[in-house]
């Protein structure tokens, strides 16, 4: 039904050119140090994804098993987003996709850090990227694409 | 299994939460002077805000004003869609989005989900998990493509350990 690929050609807001960057060229961002449940919370109102194990300790820890709540998987990869923004532009993005490996709990730090892995002759450009926390574990990991000048 | 397909208003102040709640600072998300000033003319959303769509799934089970159902999973991939499973064995696996346009306030967009792809897995820990993809395309109102947003599902046995 839908066969439909994103745009091949550059638009947005883009913050470099595909010719300054070569395969291999990293960045981090830290994300979040010492993620507090308000901020699960303001997620979970944004997001519309108000289930208790994110939010009721409660029930997150007597009725599911689980240590205490934790992140929602969506929470990290919007703030995994901030990176592929903050580096390359508004509105260039193609594709973005995650895994989520393993939980954010409450008081958890994070960093962001993206690889790229190919440019195209057209502009396009494309990248690794994993979110790690305070231990080094990656969390969330995937790749991403976008659309530059040349 | 196709879900009927709903409404979706994208506004400035739901832009302006959900970039809140993921730590923005780019103006883009909020500053209509800045964004005025940019080759996008006005307001984007940040690159995960389809799923906030959400609000707007008349069908979504995660719903706090809803009651909750917590029955216990059932044996089929779907139960994470369709809202019969219980909320602590459902995880989100794997989030996918391709962008064809960017959103921005005022799109009136017309979101379709229809099921995907389901496989199954031994977990690490034992147990096995079942995944379910979710397919949902965002259409603005020239029928034009804005958003395909996968989602995958995990049906576990046992909760995750810290």
């Amino acid at each position: 039904m839908n066969t439909a690929k994103p745009s091949a050609t550059s638009s947005g807001n883009p913050k470099l050119r595909a010719s300054e960057l070569k395969v291999g060229d990293t960045r981090e961002l830290v994300l979040v140090e010492n993620l507090t449940r308000t901020q699960i919370v303001m997620y979970a109102g944004a997001s519309g994804d108000f289930n208790p194990i994110h939010h009721d300790e409660t029930f997150a820890t007597k009725a599911a098993g689980y240590p205490s709540v934790f992140a929602h998987g969506m929470l990290t990869m919007g703030m995994t987003g901030r990176l592929l923004t903050d580096w390359l532009g508004d509105g260039v993005l193609r594709e973005y996709g995650v895994r989520f490996v393993k939980q954010v709990w409450p008081g958890d730090s994070l960093t962001a850090r993206g690889t790229i892995t190919a440019i195209g002759d057209d502009g396009s450009v494309e990248l690794d990227v994993v979110t790690t926390n305070q231990n080094g574990e990656p969390v969330v990991a995937g790749t991403a694409s976008a659309v530059l000048p040349r | 299994m196709s879900e009927p397909e709903y409404e979706f208003f994208v506004d400035r102040t739901a832009i302006l939460n959900f970039a809140a709640a993921v730590g923005e600072t780019n103006p883009i998300y909020w500053d209509a002077e800045h964004a005025k000033a940019t080759p996008l003319g006005d307001i984007v959303a940040p690159p995960t805000f389809g799923i906030a769509s959400a609000h707007w799934n008349p069908n979504y089970s995660l719903r706090g004003a809803r009651r909750i159902p917590r029955s216990e999973p059932k044996a089929s991939g779907e139960v994470h869609r369709a809202g019969g499973g219980s909320l602590a064995r459902v995880l989100h696996g794997e989030q996918r989005f391709a962008y064809h346009k960017p959103l921005q306030p005022g799109m009136k967009l017309v979101v379709t989900t229809r099921a995907g792809k389901t496989w199954e897995k031994e977990g690490k820990k034992g147990g096995k998990l079942k995944f379910s993809e979710t397919v949902s395309e965002y259409r603005d109102e020239a029928g034009e493509l804005v958003l395909v947003a996968t989602s995958v599902g995990v049906l576990t046995e046992k909760a995750v350990e810290k």
